[in-house]
């Protein structure tokens, strides 16, 4: 561009060292930032607009705007000088005009430029317009192309078939009509009719025989579908009925409502109306023809329909209404109040509690105070204090027993381990000798008998002997172990709330332990276990006896019977 | 599941004898042989069979089977098994190699066809001496079949010149002319009283109706197809089906008496109908096409109730997908015990059916569209006898077999197989579905589950075909030149039933 401007400007040549400068200095500005340093305006490169001019250099942006606009054909912004040595002037009026001019040109350019770009839109949718239109007339034309070659094809064949007919037709003269003595059929002899009945002639009258016939089977067909339909006619009335009633019996009670209100009681009123028709033809609404039942029927239950879906709405309505409300409503608890009374109580059972903490304390010390003062109650409750005694006397012993049963319960649960493991390891071995094994559990059994009976005979006093007696009946089905061992508890946690003396504990302990014997159940060598005080020798015998490798199913009771002695430990506790 | 030993066997001529229904007589009857001649013996046929019957007439199979260990190849044979026994019965000689053997429908005749020599020969089970041969002479033959009383045979000559109809009570011959070649021209109602024939003449499709008592014409009139490609009685008889070739999808339902009830058009411009089939209720008429969509017809007003689409992904957790897949053992929750094969040598790699995870892609083919008779559209579809199911195949996913609840029109299982499926066939008693794909496996389907079974044998036993018995309690299996039975489990009280008969025979 500046090549240019040197070349063709005249007046470039009267400022030869502008020229060299400016011609690139305003525009190179834009483009090319790099040269920009070469420039004094290169101070204020930093933006570019305010740039092109400044203080420095208003002759240098005059001179080549002068100069870009004579190039583009505007006047000269110059006065026109008298000569080449006077420096020129400025021509205020040109520069407006040329403003003016330029604006005027901007508008232009914006306006044709819109216009381009609608023509252009138009231009594309009409491309694309035209382009559907192209596929949908190349569719077409391959739709034409296969139409045509099928009515092509169509004809060809035709022309190939009447072709083939004739010839078909020239052979079957050939071959048929000449007496081809090979066509024939050989028989044995003459097989009678499937239907045992002779052949009849073709005659006019079979022909309408068979004309019967088949209407008869074609009305038969008609006559079975008519049945059908009718069946399910009959099904879709009756649920229409059932639907009707239990509409209206769902709206009746809110009909009261909206009549006492008497805002919508039209529909209602109709639906009352027709239901009393539908009472009184109920019996003979089936036999009517379908068009009357019909349109009673299906308007009856669209009225219906209407209500209740108004009446839904309605809900709805009052639903939405609530929500909007908010929880303000007095039956609605608010979160807040919740948590607030949550709080409440919590803080009023912290105080219960320190109440109760306080009572045991003043407890205590009143009891404290009375132990202190021996002398004075030795005169009165020396019955007391006898009592008194023997009940720690029994307190100590239900320790002990407590002790006892906790040792028992953990070496139960060890041996049930064990036993499980074991059980594992004597899987394989089982299946061959558990016929033999079988035999000998039987007879255990008898001895276990024998045990109990003296185990029962050490255990207590006579009246108590009747319930384990009862107990070992049941036990001594040989399979029914496991079924015994509920009821065995059972009658052990009803007995012992009732009578949780020692004697009865002890003898509820021996039942238990009995139980487990019969069982035969648990690998517990005599060292591991604690006896009891009562029947001490019994146990040790019968957890010796028990050391036989167990079945399955004793496993599963001695768990069993492990979970009830440990019932028994908690109802017995204070 | 028990398997028989291995027999020989020819061009897969199979085939149980319809009256396996004697069995249990209470049983409705579907039988399960051909596709044309599986009309059941109708009620006039029971007289006859009441007289004392020598022998163990009943529950037969036919086999062709050749016999190698004969030296000259002219000797043709045709086996009589007992169908539970697999003892010979009877042995009848052919003149030539079987191509076509048929039961007629009351089980007294068996008709072998040599196309080669354009004869037929017939035997009868009662008389085994009593032989019928018919000569087509020069006029060749091309199909021939039993008419439903079992008395008359239909011979098509070759160029479909005509219909020779045999009589084998009297010496009379009829003559049909202008019988059309097409994929299915004949076909009788199931009560055997009607003949439906499609007929062409002067470039124009015609069909003709006859009384199959005396071959009476009832019936004649022309139908607005193109190229009619087949025709179809639904099983109550009353209304018959007519299609016309792929080149255009048209259905037209005609009733007895000639009357046009409806006609169906899904689709234009493109390959039309590839498979038809009525459900045995005739309450639906399913049709396959070749877009790869069964649409199913009702009775009444003969409109579109629904489309299967044959998606090549499933992607519905309601829909199970069995896939097969090659391991060892197979599964023990299946519905069928496992084969016998589990424990004895194996020939081949065991199967199981895996239940894919969704979704699920299946194989599909690209089928070349620049070839004839392309593999795309549903090629093969069957209700079952329950009307409840309904199988199809797609041939561009060719490995899969379709299962449709019917009573929910939708898709409720997909069985993937590893090998092509070749044929399927439903139990003709229970909804079970017996599908072979070629190779030494069957595979049973059933709505408690599948299951794929090993056929035992020495070598590889390829099932490429199979049917049932018509009681449904054994299959048969058969391959190139082999063939084998596969008895299912029966209930108790069938097999009770079973063995009392075998005690009586």
């Amino acid at each position: 561009m500046g090549d240019w401007m040197t070349v063709t400007d005249p007046e470039s040549k009267t400022l030869p060292q502008y020229t060299s400068e400016t011609k690139m200095s305003p525009s190179s500005l834009y483009s090319q930032q790099v040269l920009c340093s070469s420039i004094p305006l290169s101070k204020n490169v930093h933006s570019y607009f305010s740039a092109f001019c400044t203080e420095e250099n208003i002759e240098q942006s005059i001179s080549y705007l002068d100069q870009e606009l004579t190039t583009f054909g505007f006047p000269s912004l110059y006065e026109e000088s008298k000569g080449k040595e006077t420096k020129r002037e400025l021509n205020i009026v040109a520069v407006l005009n040329c403003m003016n001019e330029l604006l005027v040109l901007q508008r232009k350019n914006l306006l044709a430029q819109e216009n381009v770009e609608t023509q252009n839109l138009k231009l594309g949718s009409d491309m694309d317009h035209l382009q559907n239109c192209y596929a949908k007339l190349k569719v077409q034309k391959l739709q034409n192309i296969i139409a045509s070659r099928a009515t092509q094809y169509n004809h060809d064949m035709k022309r190939k078939e009447r072709e083939y007919n004739k010839l078909k037709e020239r052979l079957h003269q050939l071959v048929m009509n000449k007496k081809d003595k090979k066509i024939a059929m050989e028989v044995l002899n003459y097989v009678g009719r499937a239907d045992g009945k002779r052949g009849s002639w073709r005659t006019g009258k079979t022909e309408a025989r068979n004309e019967d016939e088949m209407y008869k089977i074609l009305l038969n067909d008609y006559e079975y579908r008519q049945k059908q339909i009718l069946m399910e006619n009959a099904e879709l009335k009756k649920v229409l009925q059932q639907m009707k009633k239990e509409m209206i019996s769902l709206l009746s009670p809110q009909k009261q409502k909206p009549r006492e209100r008497a805002d919508d009681s039209t529909g209602t009123v109709i639906s009352d109306v027709e239901e009393d028709a539908g009472e009184l033809s109920r019996e003979s609404i089936w036999d009517l023809s379908c068009e009357t039942v019909r349109e009673q029927l299906t308007n009856s239950i669209r009225k219906q329909w209407r209500i209740l879906k108004s009446h839904v709405e309605k809900l709805d309505n009052q639903v939405s209404k609530v929500h909007l409300e908010g929880f303000n409503d007095e039956d609605v608890i608010s979160r807040q109040d919740h948590e607030q009374e949550t709080e409440k109580l919590e803080l009023e059972i912290q105080q219960c509690k320190e109440m109760i903490k306080t009572q045991q304390q003043l407890l205590q010390q009143q009891l404290a105070t009375a132990c202190d003062d021996d002398t004075t109650s030795l005169l009165r409750d020396c019955y007391l204090l006898e009592e008194k005694e023997r009940l720690k006397e029994e307190w100590s012993l239900f320790k002990e027993q407590k002790k006892n049963f906790e040792k028992e319960r953990r070496s139960f649960t060890e041996a049930a381990i064990r036993l499980g493991l074991e059980r594992k390891a004597f899987e394989e071995e089982r299946a061959s000798w558990l016929k033999q094994q079988f035999l000998n559990m039987t007879t255990f059994d008898h001895q276990n008998s024998e045990n109990v009976k003296l185990f029962s005979a050490f255990s207590g006093s006579s009246d108590r002997d009747t319930p384990t007696l009862h107990s070992r009946s049941r036990q001594k089905k040989p399979h029914g172990v496991p079924s015994g061992s509920p009821v065995c508890t059972s009658k052990l946690t009803k007995s012992l709330p009732a009578s949780p003396s020692t004697s009865d504990f002890c003898q509820t302990r021996s039942c238990a332990s009995e139980h487990s014997s019969s069982i035969n159940v648990l690998n517990i060598t005599p060292e591991e276990t604690k006896p009891n005080q009562v029947g001490r020798e019994c146990t040790n015998q019968k957890w010796s006896m028990s050391s036989r490798p167990g079945s399955q199913e004793g496993c599963y009771s001695g768990c069993s019977l492990a979970y009830t002695s440990s019932h028994v430990e908690k109802d017995d506790l204070p | 599941m028990n398997f028989s030993e291995v027999f020989k066997l020819s061009s897969l001529l199979c085939k149980f004898s319809p009256d396996g229904k004697y069995l249990s007589p209470q049983e409705p009857t579907q039988s399960c042989l051909g596709r044309i001649r599986d009309a059941p013996a109708p009620q006039d046929f029971r007289g006859f069979h009441q007289e004392p019957v020598s022998g163990p007439v009943g529950r037969h199979q036919c086999v062709l089977s050749v016999l190698s260990s004969q030296a000259s190849c002219v000797q043709y044979r045709l086996v009589v098994r007992d169908a539970n026994t697999l003892q010979i019965l009877q042995l009848y000689t052919c003149l030539d190699q079987i191509q076509h053997l048929e039961w007629s429908a009351d089980s007294l005749f068996i008709l072998c066809a040599l196309y080669k020599r354009g004869l037929v020969q017939v035997w009868s089970l009662e008389q085994p001496e009593w032989h019928c041969k018919i000569d087509e002479g020069s006029a060749g033959l091309v199909a021939s079949s039993w008419s439903p009383d079992g008395r008359h045979i239909l011979n098509t000559t070759e160029f479909h010149l005509r219909i020779t109809v045999w009589s084998l009570c009297t010496k009379s011959v009829s003559y049909i002319k202008y019988p059309k070649a097409c994929q299915q021209g004949i076909t009788f109602t199931r009560d055997g009283r009607y003949l439906a024939l499609a007929e062409r003449r002067d470039c124009r499709d015609y069909v003709s109706i006859f009384v199959c008592s005396d071959w009476q014409l009832l019936r004649h009139f022309d139908t607005d197809t193109q190229d009619l490609a087949g025709i179809e009685w639904a099983p109550n008889g009353c209304v018959l089906a007519v299609w016309d070739s792929c080149l255009e999808y048209k259905v037209l339902l005609y009733s007895l008496d000639g009357r046009l009830l409806s006609a169906f058009c899904a689709y234009e411009w493109s390959l039309g109908i590839k498979s038809v089939a009525w459900s045995p209720s005739s309450q639906f008429l399913a049709i396959g096409s070749y877009d790869g969509k069964v649409r199913i017809l009702n009775h009444v007003t003969w409109k579109m109730i629904t489309e299967f689409e044959h998606p090549a992904t499933v992607n519905n957790p309601k829909i199970v997908v069995y896939k097969e897949a090659e391991k060892s053992p197979p599964l023990g929750h299946l519905a069928f015990p496992p084969p016998r094969a589990a424990t004895g040598p194996l020939t081949s790699s065991e199967s199981k059916y895996e239940i894919a995870s969704m979704p699920v892609s299946l194989q599909t083919l690209k089928p070349a569209t620049d070839r004839a008779n392309p593999r795309i559209g549903v090629g093969a579809l069957a209700f079952s006898p329950d009307n409840y199911f309904l199988a199809t195949r797609n041939d561009s996913v060719p490995n899969a077999v379709w299962i449709w609840d019917i009573r929910k029109l939708r898709l409720l299982a997909v069985l993937e197989q590893l090998c092509t499926v070749r044929a399927f066939q439903w139990g003709p008693q229970q909804p079970r579905l017996a599908i072979c794909t070629g190779g030494s496996k069957v595979y049973l389907w059933s709505p408690a589950g599948c299951v794929s079974v090993q056929v035992p044998g020495e070598g590889d036993f390829q099932v490429l075909s199979l049917c049932w018995h018509p009681s449904g309690d054994s299959l048969a299996l058969l391959s190139k030149d082999h063939f084998c039975l596969c008895f299912l489990e029966m209930e108790k009280g069938v097999r009770m039933a079973f063995g009392q008969r075998g005690d009586c025979t």
